[in-house]
């Protein structure tokens, strides 16, 4: 049963199409994270959702209530949904206090209690709710956004790239932490971000969204690993892309042999690897003598880079190439741990763990 | 103080090292120098109230007279500034943040006004409607003249605001009135605070309005006072209390405003703002710009426009209106140079060298400069009467009083220009071997330049338009455009006024323009 539905949604700005008709389904309590690189409508998305503004086209259905139909929308502050923008957008004429109670009738019962309890849940001090917003950290605003919105007790929460203002080590703390909460208190989320690992790691649902459509919508595993097609694939993380001949569930690719994820039969196709997929092993020139079915290649780079090393292998010997062409000599380009990276000039066996997913 | 710390970085010779920070102190010196003349006629007031006694004093401030002046006064100032406040509120917001056909163009016709001196719009009104007088007159003409100084900072605070602000209000379930109230409106507060101060102390100041509606205020009652018994300690007394109300009205702006900051927390680049949809009632709304410029610009183009078609050609007395043109040019001119220049150490040191000190003088030069002109021009009488008979009525004497009425509009164009000229050029400058005196000069006053310029023309718009000053310092035979205004519709030749006020409202404009231009430019667009 979906808690939130869009079907069709369309908006324009101008002649320019920010969304061309876009369907979404969202599980009750779940966590959805909607991914794409800037300017791919995914923010436009979110406004309409929350009803800061209005679709063109299409439905928007939460919990059985109808918010925009056509150019027919409920307001924003009739929703009951919540929202943390990318800066917080804390008000800054307002204590902290004041910013977090915002939302609370102002001669509620026990608002003040409310508030630090507020704080507490997003792990805020007591003693910061006298300051004001400039005197706060980044991370600090975030959490004051996050209870602000809270307050309100949300059917929905928004999360727009609320943590892509902060350090890399902060941001990976506050995401856990997030989740944690909204999961406890069961709020349905949605978090619209451009960072592939902040989607994967958060959602349950990820949606990759490009030029105001989604390009596909699955699990994280499913999307990583069965993306459908290349501009996922990459977008989501590096990716061997090969030519191949599928059949009886095998490829015959450039790399060999490779098990697929389909058991149908085609001439002409392409399969993806995850770079973690191949495996290197040393061995040396004189190693290769004698093992025609085995796959070799020489490292021609090496960069370290501290916990990972990023190298290049060039195929030595290609068992079965159905278009030799294809691959050339264009090296895969592989990231290992850092500690016991093959070095330069090098000699590897090269064998895939795991399926190969075929592109459509 | 801090120049010379920074100064000694750049790694000069001793000798260099020295001369710099002698030339520092020099700049220092100058600009206490202006600070401490500038206090003068504050300090000559006091000076009289003591000399003139207690007793004395007591019985010529509390008297019905002042009484009923400061009623007058305080009731002026209470309705014209809260509706004109609310009125720019409503204006800013139909042309910053609303759909509003031809918002553009109503937004430079509620600038537009303040290019027409006070006393013109009086005059129009009056001439059309010959009953109109009292508080209401009053409030009418002077929310109709003011208004565009609280319109020019709100509109501008309007168009800076977040608006992620708005959305997040409305996410968390305010409506859209409520989300007015509680989240923009205070975010307007300093706008307001601002333009409430210049336009409170604006209608202290003004003299020619209210003459011509009939209406007594404290600066009304000093020039009554003064053509009858010139400089006695009854004017001094009265401009004493207007001197006080002045200082309240600075005080309550200082209490009102707060410490609080409103800016824009976080990074990054602000979301465009959305202009909401009036729908079925631009109409009703099209009706408050069309209004507010009807009055302030139709009024007093209509009134102008009949009064030449009635003179014909024989209101343009050419030699006449040659002569008054002639002298308000040189006036303003050397004016608008001798406040630039007098504001120029203190400018200086203000971006430079920050520290109490200076803090202290920049805001000696403020209050002198939001004391009403009629004060500083009857202190100027005192002294010159008393101490310096050659002064009294000389070109020296009305420029100096020019330059200490309008030093701080000079400051405001300097200071941002120079601010904006880094001093790494000044130190690249000496250490190719320029003296520093020679090295500011080719640098930083170089690059301020523009912003100088456009400081000269506001402060030689005030003086083309001020009245009250001129008229009692400026030497016998001086006839300034406002004068020869003014005493045309003084004999109620309101015919051979138009010609004078035609000409002042004409070359004003461009100055306005820019002045609009400047605050969209300052608001980042």
């Amino acid at each position: 049963m979906s808690f939130l539905e869009l079907s069709g949604v369309a908006k324009h700005y101008g002649p320019v199409a920010a969304l061309a008709g876009v369907d979404l389904s969202v599980a009750s309590g779940s966590r959805t994270a909607i991914v794409g690189p800037s300017g791919c409508g995914k923010t436009t998305l979110l406004r309409l959702i929350a009803g800061f503004e209005a679709p063109d086209r299409g439905k928007i259905v939460l919990d059985g209530e109808v918010l925009a139909n056509g150019g027919a929308a409920v307001p924003a502050h009739r929703r009951g949904i919540g929202v943390v923008a990318q800066d917080g957008a804390l008000f800054p004429h307002l204590t902290i206090a004041d910013n977090i109670g915002f939302g609370l009738a102002r001669n509620a019962d026990k608002r003040a209690e409310q508030i630090v309890e507020l704080a507490y849940i997003v792990g805020l001090d007591k003693a910061i709710l006298r300051r004001r917003p400039h005197e706060l950290s980044g991370g600090q605003q975030q959490r004051v956004a996050l209870a602000r919105a809270m307050a309100m007790k949300p059917r929905l929460m928004l999360l727009d790239e609320p943590f892509s203002a902060l350090d890399t080590g902060l941001r990976a703390s506050m995401r856990k932490a997030v989740a944690e909460l909204l999961e406890l208190a069961g709020i349905t989320t949605i978090l619209v971000t451009h960072d592939q690992a902040e989607a994967l790691s958060f959602a349950s649902q990820v949606a990759v969204m490009r030029d105001g459509l989604f390009s596909q919508v699955g699990t994280p595993r499913e999307l990583y690993f069965q993306p459908k097609d290349r501009m996922v694939a990459e977008f989501l993380g590096d990716a061997i892309i090969l030519p191949a001949r599928i059949a009886d569930g095998f490829a015959t690719s450039p790399l060999g042999r490779i098990a697929v994820d389909t058991a149908e039969r085609r001439d002409v196709a392409r399969i993806m690897l995850r770079p973690e997929q191949v495996i290197l092993k040393r061995t040396s020139r004189e190693g290769m003598s004698g093992t025609p079915d085995m796959l070799f290649g020489e490292v021609t780079e090496s960069e370290f880079a501290g916990s990972m090393c990023t190298i290049a292998v060039r195929l030595l010997n290609s068992p079965d190439p159905p278009d030799a062409a294809a691959i050339g000599n264009t090296p895969l380009i592989l990231r290992k741990p850092g500690i016991d990276a093959p070095a330069l000039g090098e000699i590897v066996r090269l064998t895939v763990s795991g399926k190969a997913h075929v592109l459509a | 103080m801090q120049a010379a710390v920074d100064l000694t970085r750049s790694g000069l010779p001793a000798a260099g090292r020295a001369r710099q920070r002698r030339s520092a102190s020099w700049i220092l010196l100058a600009a206490a120098l202006i600070s401490l003349l500038a206090l003068l006629p504050l300090a000559f007031i006091v000076w009289i109230a003591v000399q003139t006694g207690w007793e004395t004093v007591s019985a010529l401030i509390f008297r019905a007279r002042v009484g009923d002046l400061l009623i007058n006064t305080i009731m002026l100032v209470a309705l014209a500034v809260p509706i004109s406040i609310v009125l720019s509120v409503a204006l800013a917001w139909l042309t910053e943040r609303s759909d509003l056909p031809g918002a553009r163009l109503w937004a430079w016709l509620s600038v537009a006004p303040l290019a027409i001196p006070a006393f013109v719009h009086s005059y129009a009104w009056i001439s059309l409607v010959p009953g109109l007088h009292g508080l209401w007159a009053g409030v009418l003409v002077s929310v109709i003249a003011y208004f565009p100084f609280l319109y020019l900072p709100i509109s501008a605070a309007l168009r800076r605001l977040d608006p992620a602000l708005e959305d997040a209000a409305a996410a968390l379930g305010l409506g859209p009135w409520r989300v007015f109230a509680r989240v923009v409106l205070p975010q307007l507060r300093l706008a307001i605070c601002g333009g409430s101060l210049l336009v409170g102390l604006h209608l202290l100041a003004e003299y020619g309005l209210y003459v011509f509606i009939r209406f007594d205020t404290f600066t009304t009652a000093i020039v009554d006072q003064f053509q009858s018994t010139f400089n006695g300690p009854a004017a001094n007394m009265l401009a004493a209390v207007l001197v006080t109300c002045c200082f309240v009205l600075l005080g309550l702006e200082v209490l009102v405003r707060g410490e609080e900051r409103y800016a824009r927390v976080g990074s990054g680049a602000a979301r465009q703002q959305q202009r909401a949809s009036l729908g079925r009632a631009t109409l009703p709304c099209l009706a408050l710009p069309a209004i507010a410029a009807l009055l302030s610009l139709g009024v007093p183009f209509v009134t102008i426009g009949r009064w030449l078609i009635a003179g014909g050609a024989e209101v343009w007395r050419l030699d006449e209106i040659g002569l008054a043109l002639g002298q308000t040019l040189v006036l303003a001119l050397a004016g608008a140079l001798l406040a630039t220049i007098a504001a120029m150490p203190m400018a200086w040191i203000s971006i430079r060298a920050p520290g109490p000190l200076q803090r202290l003088l920049e805001g000696c030069n403020y209050i002198v400069g939001s004391l009403p002109g009629v004060v500083i021009a009857l202190a100027l009488v005192t002294i010159t009467v008393r101490i310096a008979m050659p002064l009294y009525q000389t070109l020296f004497t009305i420029l100096f009083a020019y330059a200490l009425m309008f030093l701080p509009r000079a400051l405001v164009s300097l200071r941002a220009s120079i601010a904006q000229a880094p001093v790494e050029l000044e130190r690249a400058a000496s250490s190719l071997g320029r003296a520093p005196l020679k090295a500011l000069w080719s640098t930083t006053i170089r690059l301020s330049a523009p912003g100088a310029a456009a400081g000269m023309a506001m402060v030689a718009l005030g003086i083309m338009n001020e009245l009250t000053a001129t008229q009692m310092l400026a030497p016998n035979g001086t006839r300034t455009l406002a004068m020869a205004f003014w005493s045309y519709s003084g004999e109620i030749d309101y015919a051979s006024a138009a010609p004078y006020a035609f000409i002042m409202v004409a070359m004003s404009l461009p100055l306005t323009w820019l002045l609009y231009v400047q605050s969209k430019r300052m608001a980042g667009r």
